[in-house]
């Protein structure tokens, strides 16, 4: 059966990206200047402590362009937390597609047309999150800190002796270029796979799918070294002092998690608008129990990440975590009550698996808790004590959802929803798990 | 009328005859009282309509008994008992040395829930150190399966319903 847009649901993308669209504006107009900036700064510490008169004039600009900065930074910042984190809902729903084809697993066939739509948005997302790059290397924000050429120059008294030894590294040609390679090289794979998967339905013997199979692997290959690499580049090097070992996987943590969950959610979607005939409880269970499975790696890796820094707490590293728990306590903190309390008390019961109204509220918990995880990654290095959550952070998901949606759900019309050429179809049609009726 | 409660030992052969035997002696209303097998058969508490497992349950309370001993055993031991000064982290705060027990916490957990879990099992099986081995024929160790009815009164229409089922021998066991 093929599967129709719903006038509904596109209108209500539509909605989405207008209203999201008309809010990102209005938060780039509403950057105050430095003279308000002033004022309002000025007005504050009268009533703070009275000394506004005791701090000099020079430092007191100084501290007023810094906040000016962070306040620049706040809708660029906001749209690139929504961008980063739609496009790795994608990519993690790619890097899982892989898995099954280089598993060969059995289970998921009748959910790969879901997941390939799903991966339908990642040319979008990444040609978004390029653009959005470039965009940084031309200064037209600031929010990769290392991308500033006074920082390299040792005449400036911006020097910074640490970034000017990792510039090699981080620059701004070098660094696009490397994000060039991360994007034509994921695209290309999902190009590849989805003409791979749609010849397989035709054929007659099983080319296509060896074919898959191998690119599949060598794919996983590519991406684990990229996504690595990827979300040192992307997240942190915003916090160019700092790093982290095991940051690489704590970011697939969050980005598999997530992508499991959007997936879980899609189908279920489908499944109770009468799509996926196929789909029955033990697949639905056994994405909750990847969802299940993942929140707690998740939670391994950020408690790992956390406590050995802490424990070590050698002052570069721990800058770190007291920016988050100075001025980030209640997200840095609440989005474990998200990510790792709530799935795992929730979906610890088998039974509640299977039940689509509980997969689905946690999952949309899970999601809100993985955004909140990047945000927390991303805003204090570039907005500091200057976060919140309003106009331009919401305005910046919806107009990025409205996007993700409209493309996942035109996706899903191009095929049939079964791809019925793989080998294993029945086997997936027929997957039982035997503790469900 | 006889009234004595006599026993039958049906044996199988194969894990899936075993299991349609097991359906259609169970259609025909006779009690299963036990079956013995080489290895765990999938499918077969829900054949013989057994209770679906309340140890998940059980595991829970066990993780959170560990967790709450876990929490108590290290205050005891590093705050209450004999502070101690590891790298310089205050010794004489619980809240701000709780990083550091998360990993006991976490272990603690597993091994409670494990280890309670296990001899939960070992105790409701009714298996315990020195027990005599209630298996009433060596074979269910290897090959055979082994289906235990109660019958009241006459076994032989039993008899033919288990030879049906494919029940490769049949023994007859007087109280």
């Amino acid at each position: 059966m093929m599967y129709q847009l719903p006038n509904t649901l596109r209108n209500f993308a539509f909605a989405l990206i207008f209203i999201g669209a008309i809010g990102v504006i209005y938060g780039f107009l509403s950057v105050p200047t430095f003279e308000e900036v002033k004022s309002a700064h000025l007005a504050a510490s009268e009533v703070m402590h009275h000394s506004a008169d005791n701090m000099g004039t020079v430092a007191n600009d100084e501290h007023i362009f810094h906040l000016l900065h962070q306040l620049q930074n706040r809708p660029w910042a906001a749209l690139y937390v929504a961008i980063f984190f739609f496009m790795m809902i994608s990519l993690g729903v790619l890097a899982f597609y892989a898995i099954q084809h280089a598993a060969q697993a059995g289970w998921s066939v009748v959910l790969f047309r879901v997941m390939e739509a799903i991966t339908a948005y990642l040319p979008f997302g990444t040609l978004l999150l390029f653009v959005f790059l470039v965009f940084s290397g031309l200064h037209f924000n600031h929010l990769f800190v290392w991308m500033d050429p006074e920082l390299l120059n040792q005449e400036s008294a911006k020097y910074d002796e640490l970034i000017a030894n990792k510039s090699g590294y981080l620059n701004v040609p070098f660094f696009l270029i490397r994000a060039a390679i991360y994007i034509i090289g994921w695209n290309a794979y999902r190009y590849l796979s989805r003409k791979y998967t749609l010849a397989q339905d035709q054929a007659t013997d099983n080319v296509n799918y060896s074919k898959l199979f191998k690119l599949s692997a060598a794919f996983l290959v590519f991406f684990i070294v990229t996504e690595s690499m990827m979300s040192w580049d992307w997240i942190m090097s915003l916090d160019p002092h700092w790093f982290s070992t095991l940051f690489g996987w704590y970011i697939f943590a969050s980005l598999i998690v997530s992508a499991i969950t959007t997936l879980a959610l899609v189908t279920i979607y489908l499944k109770t608008k009468g799509y996926l005939e196929y789909v029955n409880n033990s697949h639905i269970h056994d994405l909750a129990k990847f969802m299940f499975g993942f929140s707690v790696f998740w939670a391994y890796l950020w408690f790992s990440q956390f406590m050995l820094i802490w424990y070590a707490n050698i002052p570069e590293e721990v800058t770190y975590f007291i920016a988050r728990m100075n001025d980030y306590k209640i997200p840095f903190l609440g989005m474990v009550a998200l990510n790792l309390f709530f799935p795992l008390l929730i979906l610890m019961n088998s039974d509640y698996k299977k039940v689509y109204g509980i997969v689905i509220v946690t999952g949309i918990v899970i999601l809100i808790g993985h955004y909140i995880d990047i945000f927390v990654m991303v805003m204090p290095a570039t907005v500091g004590d200057q976060w919140s959550i309003g106009i331009p952070e919401i305005s910046s998901v919806l107009l990025l959802l409205g996007c993700f949606i409209y493309i996942v759900f035109n996706a899903l019309t191009k095929a049939p929803l079964l791809a019925k050429g793989s080998p294993f179809v029945k086997e997936s049609k027929n997957f039982h798990y035997y503790n469900i009726d | 009328m006889e009234t004595t409660t006599k026993k039958i030992h049906a044996l199988y052969n194969d894990d899936d005859v075993l299991l349609h035997a097991i359906k259609e002696i169970r259609e025909k209303k006779y009690t299963i009282d036990e079956v013995f097998t080489p290895f765990p058969v999938h499918g077969l508490e829900k054949a013989l309509g057994v209770p679906h497992t309340r140890i998940a349950y059980a595991a829970f309370i066990y993780g959170v008994i560990g967790l709450i001993f876990a929490i108590w055993m290290m205050d005891y031991m590093m705050i209450v008992d004999w502070p101690q000064n590891i790298g310089g982290k205050p010794n004489f705060s619980y809240y701000q040395n709780m990083p550091a027990f998360v990993p006991i916490m976490f272990e603690m957990t597993v091994f409670f829930a494990a280890h309670l879990m296990v001899i939960t099992f070992y105790f409701r099986s009714r298996l315990w150190p020195f027990k005599e081995a209630e298996n009433p024929d060596p074979r269910t160790t290897d090959d055979m399966f082994l289906v235990e009815i109660s019958v009241k009164g006459k076994a032989d229409e039993l008899e033919v319903l288990l030879k049906k089922t494919g029940a490769v021998e049949i023994k007859l066991i007087e109280n």
